[in-house]
């Protein structure tokens, strides 16, 4: 349960994360986290599931920030300030974790499940929890929608509307660094960026719309938590973040070999069918010059002269003739009246595509 | 200092080094981000080199790593040259999904054999020294110190061999093409070292640690310099330093090697982000609030040419023409002042001779469209700047 839904929440934000060409941005955040995980049980001593969610909240949103900051203020590019942070961060985490452990603490033990993350930890207090920042989230997004879309796809027109660019921009990323942080407990630090992303990626390919996108991509997100789940739940010693990230990618495999408009397949197809149509017109605009020719069009030639011709196969003859644009009288072909109107229009429709 | 220690220090410095070169050229190149992706992605090689061989140090398992590296770098190109998704989707749903397979395959498989994943990601630089290699029954040394040393002269020896090809193709792919040197090998090439060298200092180090290892002594001197050289030099150095300083600090505190000395790369990386003498932080805004000061004066001189009258060049009413608060007036008078621009006359404010020469010539600039000449002409005829 825990799972789907955090599941869905993810998916919904993670549409915005890869429209938006922040991807990794996800991968950083939750890397970044680590730190402000390891400071809030400094801090409090205590390993109160909340707080140290809080820290890590902190922390990644300060991770997120010195992102932009470098981004915008020095040359360097944003793959080199994500990689930067993320390692950084991610080092000063485990500095101050290996730290924690020489503590006389006896609460120390299980700081480390926030690394590779553990679904079967979560208690009822978690779910109820990330349901309702999902509910958060969903009625921000609801209320915020058109800003977020009209943001997304041109942020110069929306500052020259008038809103607040600056504050919208903040709001969405808080929100990604909230899931972030939630799934950190369930999936671990390092495969949550993949939780955010195979959602998100697979919805894009079955549709342009944002409003379908995020919807499919909270359902895909969702399945793939209950699933991941389930299968983990079969076995022993299957931890249930890798199980949840590799159905998920699942999804997206399948998304891109079989959706309908974008997937590999339609395309390969759409591209074989192409490239058959071609050959039947250049065929056929070959037989219309020797037709043109004579007088009368019906004039048979023999096979033969079109051996020479390298659109041609007996199939695409065969098929000019199953649409009556040509007769076959033995070896012999000859033009209809249909389809020597077809190639002279062809031929029209050719030249005009050239002017 | 114990004999230990010496090498824990000497495994941490070449792992920096070798780290540091292909960095730098992952950087320029802006595919930082791929560093990350092999060093999480080398996971299945790894953990499928351990259940053959049975051994943590086997070439084998780098080599089997270094194949796993290529073929994430394979799979991240081919799935963005599909066009569904962009390169930063397509890197982000790889990786995961190689690490999530070696996971679950050391989980299934490899429970009671010492082999864990903090193993593999965190690494443990403190326990390197008692991993001797033996050879002919006498110890050489530790072994991940021949493992790093050795890819590093490779590293080193491929650096001066294609030093050139390297520099060309990383800032022109095109002329590169058509001097006659594929990029797409070089791109290989460089990504294979960034595997190979990733996996070599993986279990001295973890993969986080490469991961900040590479980039950010690279980026620290990416700010400092623009020249290639200088930069590969730099980052040797920095990688290096924090390498050294960075296992004191742990020492002093008890803590994990490999954190204190991405910590160190951290606070290095920031002193050099705030106080680069050109692109860092506080030079940016000093260089700023400089142009700021400058575009004012260039503003108020062109207002005083324009008029003549003797109310409009009046001080007080200069401030409220131009409707500049009362201190950066004040700024803005004072660099003209000391620039020899105008002199005041009873309150009258009227351009020298200088000023009237600077004037129109910043004139000329504006209408001919040619604005940056500006910067120029401000070398020869300023005495103080803003």
């Amino acid at each position: 349960m825990g799972t789907a839904i955090l599941g869905a929440v993810c998916g919904m934000l993670g549409s915005f994360a890869v429209l938006r060409k922040q991807s990794l941005l996800g991968d950083a955040i939750s890397h970044a986290a680590l730190p402000g995980i390891a400071i809030a049980f400094l801090i409090t001593g205590a390993k109160d599931s909340n707080v140290l969610l809080l820290g890590a909240l902190v922390s990644g949103l300060i991770g997120t920030f010195w992102i932009r900051g470098i981004i915008t203020k020095t040359h360097l590019k944003s793959d080199t300030a994500l990689g930067l942070i993320l390692s950084l961060f991610f080092g000063f985490g485990m500095l101050l974790l290996t730290f924690i452990q020489k503590q006389p603490n006896a609460n120390q033990a299980g700081l480390d499940k926030y690394l590779f993350g553990q679904a079967a930890t979560l208690v009822e207090s978690d779910v109820w929890l990330m349901s309702i920042v999902t509910g958060i989230c969903l009625v921000v997004l609801l209320l915020f929608w058109k800003e977020f879309k009209i943001l997304l796809f041109d942020a110069d027109y929306t500052k020259t509307l008038g809103f607040n660019t600056k504050f919208i921009d903040v709001l969405i990323t808080s929100f990604i660094v909230l899931a972030i942080v939630l799934g950190l407990q369930t999936v671990g630090v390092v495969l949550m960026s993949a939780m955010l992303l195979a959602p998100a990626a697979a919805a894009r390919q079955w549709t342009n719309s944002l409003g379908v996108m995020v919807f499919l991509a909270a359902i895909f997100g969702a399945f793939s938590g209950v699933f991941g789940t389930a299968i983990s739940a079969t076995q022993n010693n299957l931890s249930t973040g890798p199980v949840i990230v590799l159905v998920a990618s699942v999804f997206v495999l399948f998304s891109f070999v079989f959706s309908p408009s974008r997937g590999l397949l339609f395309k390969q197809i759409r591209f074989i069918k192409n490239r058959r149509d071609l050959k039947l017109h250049k065929t056929l605009a070959f037989m219309y010059n020797i037709a043109e020719t004579h007088d009368d069009i019906s004039h048979p030639h023999t096979i033969k002269i079109l051996n020479n011709f390298q659109g041609f196969t007996r199939r695409t003859l065969q098929k000019l003739v199953d649409r009556g644009y040509v007769i076959l009288e033995g070896a012999m072909w000859s033009l209809t009246e249909e389809g020597f109107k077809v190639a002279s229009n062809l031929y029209n429709q050719l030249t005009e595509d050239n002017e | 200092m114990s004999n230990a220690q010496i090498e824990i220090q000497l495994i941490a410095s070449l792992v920096a080094i070798a780290c540091a070169i292909p960095g730098t050229f992952l950087i320029l190149r802006k595919m930082a981000m791929i560093s990350d992706a092999i060093s999480h992605s080398i996971l299945p090689g790894i953990v499928i080199g351990f259940f053959i061989t049975q051994d943590l140090n086997s070439p084998l398992l780098i080599l089997l790593a270094a194949l796993t590296g290529i073929i994430t770098v394979v799979l991240v190109e081919r799935i963005q040259r599909t066009g569904l998704v962009k390169e930063d989707t397509a890197i982000g749903l790889v990786f995961p999904v190689l690490f999530s397979i070696g996971v679950i395959m050391i989980a299934k498989n490899a429970n009671d054999v010492h082999l864990d994943v903090d193993a593999v990601l965190l690494g443990e630089l403190a326990f390197a020294p008692f991993d001797r290699l033996l050879v002919g029954g006498v110890d050489v040394g530790p072994k991940s110190l021949w493992v790093i040393g050795s890819i590093l002269m490779v590293t080193v020896g491929l650096l001066f061999a294609f030093f050139k090809e390297l520099k060309v193709s990383t800032f022109d792919a095109g002329l590169s093409a058509s001097l006659g040197f594929s990029p797409v090998v070089i791109h290989y090439g460089l990504m294979t070292v960034s595997s190979v060298t990733t996996v070599g200092a993986f279990d001295a180090v973890g993969a986080i640690l490469v991961v900040a290892l590479m980039i950010a002594p690279a980026a620290s001197a990416y700010l400092l310099t623009t020249d290639l050289k200088k930069m590969l030099l730099l980052s040797i150095g920095f990688g290096v330093f924090s390498a050294i300083s960075g296992y004191w600090f742990a020492h002093w505190l008890d803590a994990s090697i490999a954190g204190s000395i991405t910590t160190m790369l951290g606070l290095l990386f920031l002193v050099v982000y705030l106080f680069a003498p050109t692109k860092g932080l506080i030079a940016v805004f000093y260089r700023e609030k400089q142009q700021r000061i400058e575009v004012s004066l260039l503003t108020f001189l062109l207002h005083l040419k324009n008029h003549n009258e003797e109310v409009e060049r009046h001080v007080n009413h200069l401030r409220e023409h131009i409707n500049w608060q009362k201190v950066r007036a004040k700024t803005v008078l004072e660099l003209a002042l000391k620039n020899n621009m105008i002199v005041i006359d009873e309150d009258i404010v009227s351009l020298t001779k200088k000023g009237n020469a600077f004037t129109s010539k910043a004139i000329d600039y504006i209408i001919t469209n040619e604005d940056s000449q500006i910067e120029d002409m401000k070398d020869d005829f300023f005495l103080f700047r803003g």
